[in-house]
Order: structure tokens, then C-alpha cells, then sequence
């Protein structure tokens, strides 16, 4: 029986079916859903990792043990993976090792458009791209084999389009011994030890085993030829190869499930059958370069563009402007005069404890803020249009060191959120204590990975595995690394959070203040709900500029001004009291229950 | 048969991911070839969401290619305007007639279109268009969150799968204490759509 998976429960199977005993990961959209849905399976050990660095460290030891491991992340998780993504492919693995990545083209939800095809060039490693739910399990149990067999991890690359869409899939049973013992660990160090001398003589092994991979895949079944018009010849992998077939339904096809190392003689029996070749990719021109280096002369880049998502209308549309299909087969959207529509960018919910934090931010105008990545980053958007900096995770407080060590006159501040200053925010802050920095930092501390949905982090109780885990202090943390300038404050109480920003602001040296208080999503849940007296708001609009999805126009207006007053949607509502006390007038005060 | 293409569109917390969920399997039931493609990540904070779902014998692409929408979904008006280029002039458009605010409309000095002018719009664009007192019908069963099983419902009014398919996909995807409630939210739907069929 075929059930509907979307792509990342599709790849969660797979490491079931295919015996995966150890995974690990970092969240991060869109790949967040392979974990959590690989942790329904009791027989799979599955963890949240600090970063996607120990992520991976943690799968290379676990497959060094001879487990079947899989290690997952976004696309800019590789960057963090990078260091220990390189050496496990001089090592070579014990149990199969597969390195799923999950890219994002259109930047759905990152600050890049990295085409992650690169790093198994770059790392030598091979790399498969499913192109629908089937394949996403499928291709688990084919890298994890593989893997096995030619001593090497293997890179999955999908996309935001296959993870997060959903197609048929035909389930199996679970292949793995779960009760067998684990034995000591074979101890090998002229392979396992990665040191100058020693790995100087895997290199040659690591290219051997390339050269025979790129023979291999000739005849790998996964790299298939499909006949069809052989006037046109389309080279397509992943979520493009579906796109293009929505596109071009009759002409000829080389699906690539595996794209790195190239099959260069079926390449070449696939050019000679075709009239035209074309390359269809999204992003890099990975295949093209390699293709026309091979000799081989096709068309890519000079038709399709190298940024966003190839869409079925962007395959039409760009194939129609090169001449090389009809005007009037490319269907596209249709001319309306409609009126102007308002944006309707992600807000803080309701209850949101960052709340507070860009609301006094946005009214200090003076002061210079360096973001990074999570719900606080919605900071940089109205009504607070509070941040002036964000490129990575941890990277405010770096940053915000670079502003110091520059001697910019400004007063400054790093913010970042509990998650990412454990992901890469500790490092930096050891960092501008030990070189005299005067940075001040604020740590949001909502007990939570929220933007990507909830996972746990150290700084709390709770694992991806249910186990009860270890809780890390940040005070204590933050402490040890020398700060001696803490300040902790309720992230709720909007006056004590202005107050100790100032407080914090006006002392020379580094000080950390941590803004606390639960994600709504883990607190304590609503608090009531409140309501505006209409007679006494006079429509200054200060609640409104905390920016809360609750609190929306009034129909009666002020008067003098003509400006609307607020209300308060009470589904919305949740009680946080932070329009109650950033009022003026006192005009908000919590709807009183009818005992 | 040709490929049928459905969008559903709203903000985050309307239940649109639900709805696209169900949708999907009730095609697959009904022994289409189907996929579906969601937009998540940032959506989910009160953005604006849209789920992608296509029926046919053989389905590429999870997404509907740009001017090929047949049946468009609008959990909220704004977000119904937003894709109405997307519908084609034959197609049919199911419009809940609730307005949710954006914080740009609210502080930020765009405007919402006024809510004459957006079902006029709406209902030059394409032939058929139902427009939906969600709320109010949701109400009726006694939770305003039911507001997407009810269009789910009306959808099925127009559609020539059976309602037992429907059912059972919908059991599937809801807590088990909230089966009833969802059940009576679709049949309202249903019903919405007959009398007016």
C-alpha cells in the first residue's frame, strides 16, 4: 500500500527501513521535520545537537562503531558542518554514513542561496538527489549501502520543493539487527588518524576511489535514460527533473539520482542521441561547467537564471525567451487590475517574549543592534525596524566586537537568542572578554529552538529522544566566561527590560543581559485576555507599535486626530499584559472573568 | 483526466497545512496519482501561507504551474486576492469571508482593501465563486478553529468523490476527541455547497 510522506518523513522511513541506529542534527528550515519524525522511532537513538559541527562529529564516531548513521541540516548548517564534513572521507566509515542536507532555493527561510552541490566536489564525496518522496527513502538505503561499500560517507542533497512536498511512497520493513551488542571500537589509528603523515597516504585513496565511482556510475541504476523526442535532450536531477517534465512531458531525459562523480560515458551516449542538449539546474551551473569541461556542448546557464527556485513558469518562460519552446504553450499568470495589497510579513506571535526586547530597542534610536538568526530576527521588520546587522548564527556578538575594535561612536548592542548562543554565540563571547571588548549582549532566553519549531537545546530539560537531559545554565555559562556584568530580567516586564538595557548601556566593559521568559508555545499557556476601553484610549497608537498580531483598529476614531483606536482581538489575546503597560493613558486592563 | 489544481491559501494558525494534508490524501483515495507542496519556515508566524495540491494520472510538478489554479481555497480574503491571477478564468474560487489584519496594515501605512471591492474583484476574475461565512458556519458547530474543515466541506460539494473518502481522511488527521466536531464542520460545508450548487 502506498501512503503519501512528504519528503523529510520520507527520508525519516528511510533511515528506518534501512537500519539507521544513530542520527543526529541541527534544526533548520528546511530540514527540521527529518528529525522529529526520525524520533518517533524508538529504534533509531536520535538527537538535537549543539550545532550541525557535533552533529556530524557525533554520526562519523557512531558509524566509526560500526552503526548505520545519517547526520541532517539546512543548507547554511553546512558551512558550521564543514570542518569535520572533509575528513571522515580520508577515514572512510565502518557503518554506512549518510550526510543529508536540505537546501533552500528562493530563500524561503535563509540568508543564502548556497548551492550545497559544491561541497561533495569540494569534500570528494559522492551525491545523490532524490527527486520526489520515493526516491528521499529510497536513496537512504542506496547512500547507506554505498556508503558501506566504497568506504565513504555520502552527501543527500534535497531541496525546500522535495522535503516539503508530499507524493506516494510504498513502504518496507525494517532491515537491522536492533538487539545485536555493540563491540569494542576496532581500533585502526593509520586510517581513523587524520594526522599529516597518515593521511597524506589516504589521498591517493580518496581519488582512486572517485575515479572508479565516476566508472561506476555509468551503469549506476539510479542514473537513468529515458527516450522520448529526440530532438531535445534534458539533464535534470532532484526537484528540477519533475519541473522539467511538467515542461517538456515528450522530450528525452537523463534523470541523474546521483550527480557527483558524473557519468561521462553515458553523458556523452546521451548527448550523441539528441539534437539539443540542455542542462536544467537551479542555482550553480554544477553539471553545466563539468559537462562542457567533459567536451561535451550544451546549453544551461545562457537560459536558465542561477538564482531562485527553476519553476515550472520560470522553466516556460525562460525556455520560450531562448526560442526554444512556443509563446502560446507557456501558460503564466493573468493581467487583473487589482488594488495594492498590503505585505503580511511574519510576526511575533502573541505572548512572544522578544516582544519587549525590539520594543524598547526600536525606541532607542541611537543604538546600533547586531541581529542573528531565529523569531528575533523579525526585529529588522516593521514596526521596530530595530536591527542593523544579521549574517549567521552567533555572529552578533562577533560583530558587534568588530564595532568596538573599530571605535565606531555609536552605543551598541549584540542580541541573540538562546539557541544560537549555544550553537555559536559562546566562542565569540570568550573571545571579546579575553581581548578587553566593551560589547554589551543580549541573550534572549526563550527556552526553546522556536523559529524552527521547538527542539530542545542545552539550556533545557528535555530531549529529542524523551530522555530527561542535563540543563545548562547560560548565567552560570556566561559567568564562566568571564563576564562580570550580568544582568537577568523578566522578558515580560517592558519597564525593568528598558531599565537594564540602560543600565547595561551606561557601564564601561562587557556585560550580558539575559531576557527571559518561555516561547509562548512552551509557557504556561494564555494568561487571560485582555480588552481597550474604548472612551479612554485616545488613539496615540503605542500599543500598536509592539507590532502584536492581537491588536488591530478599532472602527471608532480619535476626533481631534481621525486616527482609528485599538482593540483586541480576544481569540488572539493571550494576557502577556504588555500593551496593558506600555499604555499611556491606562485605557488596557485584562477582561474581568464572570464568576 | 486532467490534471486538477488545487491552492489553499491563508495566514499561519489558520489550518491551512491540515487542509492541504487531507486534500492530498482524499486524491490519493480516490486513486489519483498526487502530490502537494507546502510553504513553511517563516509562514508559520502569522505570514502567509499556501499549500499546493494536485490530482491527475500522472503528476510531476508539486507545484501548479502559474495560471493553471482550478480550485482556489481562500481562508482569508487578503490572501484570496493574492493568488487570484493564479485561477483560471473557468475556475472556482471558495472565499471565507474573514479579514485578518497584517501588522503593515496596522502600523505600516498599507492599506487592506476595503471587503466590496475585494469580492467584486474576486468575482469578475473567474466563473464560479462561493463566498463563505466560515466563522459563522464554524460557530454554528461550536469552534471558530474549524474554519478549514468547513471550506474542506464545501469543496466536497463540488467534487465527485465520495463524502465516506472524505471522512475517513479527515479522521485520520485530527485528535481523536475532536473527530465529531470536525465531521459536523464538513457536513455543514457540504451542505453550504449543495443549496447553492
Amino acid at each position: 500500500m502506498k501512503v503519501l510522506l512528504s519528503g523529510n518523513e520520507a527520508i525519516a522511513r528511510g533511515a528506518y527501513e534501512y537500519g539507521v541506529q544513530v542520527a543526529t542534527g541541527y534544526p533548520g528550515t528546511p530540514s527540521s521535520e527529518i528529525m522529529a519524525n526520525v524520533a518517533q522511532y524508538k529504534e533509531i537513538y536520535a538527537e538535537w545537537s549543539v550545532n550541525e559541527k557535533v552533529a556530524m562529529d557525533g554520526a562519523v564516531g557512531a558509524c566509526y562503531a560500526g552503526k548505520r548513521s545519517m547526520v541532517t541540516m539546512k543548507s547554511v548548517g553546512m558551512n558550521v558542518a564543514a570542518d569535520s564534513f572533509f575528513y571522515p572521507v580520508y577515514t572512510g566509515v565502518r557503518g554506512g554514513l549518510v550526510i543529508v542536507v536540505a537546501d533552500d532555493p528562493g530563500m524561503f527561510s535563509s540568508q543564502n542561496e548556497q548551492d550545497n552541490r559544491q561541497y561533495a566536489r569540494f569534500a570528494k564525496m559522492p551525491l545523490l538527489e532524490p527527486s520526489d518522496s520515493q526516491e528521499m527513502k529510497d536513496f537512504i538505503g542506496v547512500a547507506l549501502e554505498m556508503s558501506e561499500e566504497w568506504d565513504t560517507p555520502v552527501l543527500i542533497r534535497t531541496t525546500m520543493r522535495i522535503s516539503h512536498s508530499a507524493s506516494p511512497v510504498e513502504l518496507r520493513e525494517r532491515m537491522a539487527n536492533d538487539s545485536a551488542e555493540t563491540p569494542p571500537l576496532d581500533r585502526d589509528p593509520h586510517k581513523l588518524v587524520s594526522t599529516a603523515m597518515w593521511a597524506r597516504k589516504r589521498h591517493p585513496v580518496v581519488e582512486e576511489r572517485l575515479k572508479k565511482l565516476a566508472e561506476f556510475a555509468n551503469t549506476f541504476e539510479i542514473n537513468r535514460l529515458e527516450w522520448g523526442d529526440r530532438r531535445m535532450g534534458i539533464v535534470a536531477g532532484g526537484a528540477v527533473y519533475n519541473f522539467a517534465r511538467e515542461i517538456f512531458p515528450e522530450a528525452s531525459f537523463l534523470k541523474l539520482g546521483m550527480t557527483h562523480p558524473l557519468p561521462a560515458a553515458l553523458l556523452r551516449e546521451f548527448a550523441a542521441g539528441v539534437e539539443q542538449l540542455l542542462v536544467v539546474e537551479e542555482l550553480d551551473p554544477f553539471l553545466e561547467g563539468q559537462i562542457k569541461a567533459m567536451g561535451v556542448d550544451c546549453r544551461g546557464k545562457d537560459i536558465f537564471p542561477s538564482v531562485g527556485e527553476l519553476t515550472p513558469a520560470v522553466i516556460a518562460k525562460s525556455a520560450a525567451e531562448a526560442g526554444i519552446l512556443p509563446r502560446e504553450e507557456v501558460k503564466g499568470a493573468r493581467e487583473l487590475a487589482l488594488p495594492d495589497l498590503p505585505d503580511r510579513f511574519p510576526v511575533f506571535c502573541a505572548g512572544c517574549p522578544h516582544r519587549s526586547t525590539f520594543y524598547v530597542l526600536s525606541r532607542m534610536k541611537d543604538v546600533v543592534v547586531a541581529g542573528g538568526i531565529g523569531c528575533y530576527n523579525l526585529g529588522c521588520l516593521p514596526p521596530y525596524n530595530a536591527t542593523d546587522t544579521m549574517g549567521a548564527m552567533g555572529a552578533s556578538i562577533g560583530v558587534a566586537h568588530g564595532f568596538d575594535i573599530a571605535g565606531i561612536p555609536d552605543r551598541f548592542v549584540a542580541v541573540i537568542g538562546d539557541g544560537s548562543f549555544f550553537h555559536a554565540g559562546v566562542a565569540p563571547l570568550i573571545n571579546l572578554v579575553h581581548n578587553g571588548g566593551n560589547s554589551k549582549v543580549v541573550i534572549l532566553d526563550n527556552h526553546i529552538t522556536a523559529m524552527t519549531g521547538q527542539q530542545d537545546h542545552p539550556g533545557i530539560e528535555q530531549t529529542l529522544s524523551g530522555k530527561p537531559g542535563r540543563k545548562v545554565d547560560i548565567e552560570g555559562l556566561v559567568r564562566a566566561c568571564g563576564v562580570e556584568d550580568v544582568h537577568k530580567v523578566d522578558a515580560f516586564d517592558v519597564k525593568a527590560v528598558r531599565d537594564t538595557f540602560k543600565a547595561a548601556l551606561a557601564l564601561e566593559g562587557p556585560s550580558v543581559v539575559i531576557v527571559e521568559g518561555p516561547c509562548f508555545w512552551v509557557g504556561p499557556g494564555a494568561q487571560g485576555v485582555y480588552e481597550v476601553d474604548t472612551d479612554t484610549c485616545v488613539a496615540c497608537g503605542t500599543c500598536k507599535r509592539l507590532g502584536c498580531p492581537a491588536i488591530i483598529h478599532a472602527e471608532e476614531v480619535n476626533l481631534k486626530t481621525g486616527k482609528p483606536k485599538s482593540e483586541i482581538d480576544p481569540v488572539l489575546c493571550v494576557g502577556c499584559d504588555m500593551c496593558a503597560q506600555v499604555c499611556p493613558v491606562n485605557a488596557i486592563h485584562p477582561v474581568e472573568c464572570e464568576e | 483526466m486532467e490534471t486538477k489544481n488545487f491552492v489553499i491559501t491563508g495566514v499561519g494558525g489558520q489550518g491551512t497545512i491540515l487542509a492541504s494534508d487531507v486534500l492530498a490524501a482524499v486524491g490519493l483515495a480516490a486513486g489519483y496519482d498526487v502530490k502537494k507542496s507546502d510553504i513553511l519556515g517563516l509562514a508559520v508566524r502569522g505570514g502567509a501561507v499556501v499549500g499546493h495540491v494536485r490530482w491527475g494520472e500522472r503528476v510531476y510538478s508539486p507545484i501548479v504551474p502559474d495560471g493553471c489554479v482550478d480550485y482556489l481555497l481562500a481562508f482569508e480574503i487578503l490572501e484570496g486576492l493574492r493568488w487570484l491571477k493564479q485561477v483560471r478564468p473557468e475556475g472556482t474560487i471558495l472565499v471565507n469571508q474573514q479579514e485578518i489584519y497584517p501588522v503593515s496594515a496596522i502600523t505600516g501605512g498599507q492599506e487592506y482593501p476595503a471587503k466590496e471591492r475585494a469580492n467584486k474583484a474576486i468575482k469578475s476574475a473567474v466563473e464560479r465563486v462561493l463566498e463563505v461565512p466560515g466563522v459563522e458556519i464554524a460557530l454554528e458547530v461550536g469552534n471558530s478553529k474549524v474554519v478549514n474543515v468547513v471550506l474542506l466541506g464545501v469543496l466536497s460539494g463540488l467534487l465527485l468523490v465520495e463524502p465516506e473518502i472524505w471522512e475517513s481522511a479527515l479522521k485520520e488527521r485530527v485528535p481523536s476527541r475532536f473527530v465529531d466536531l470536525n465531521l459536523q464542520a464538513f457536513h455543514k460545508g457540504r451542505e453550504f455547497a449543495q443549496q447553492r450548487r
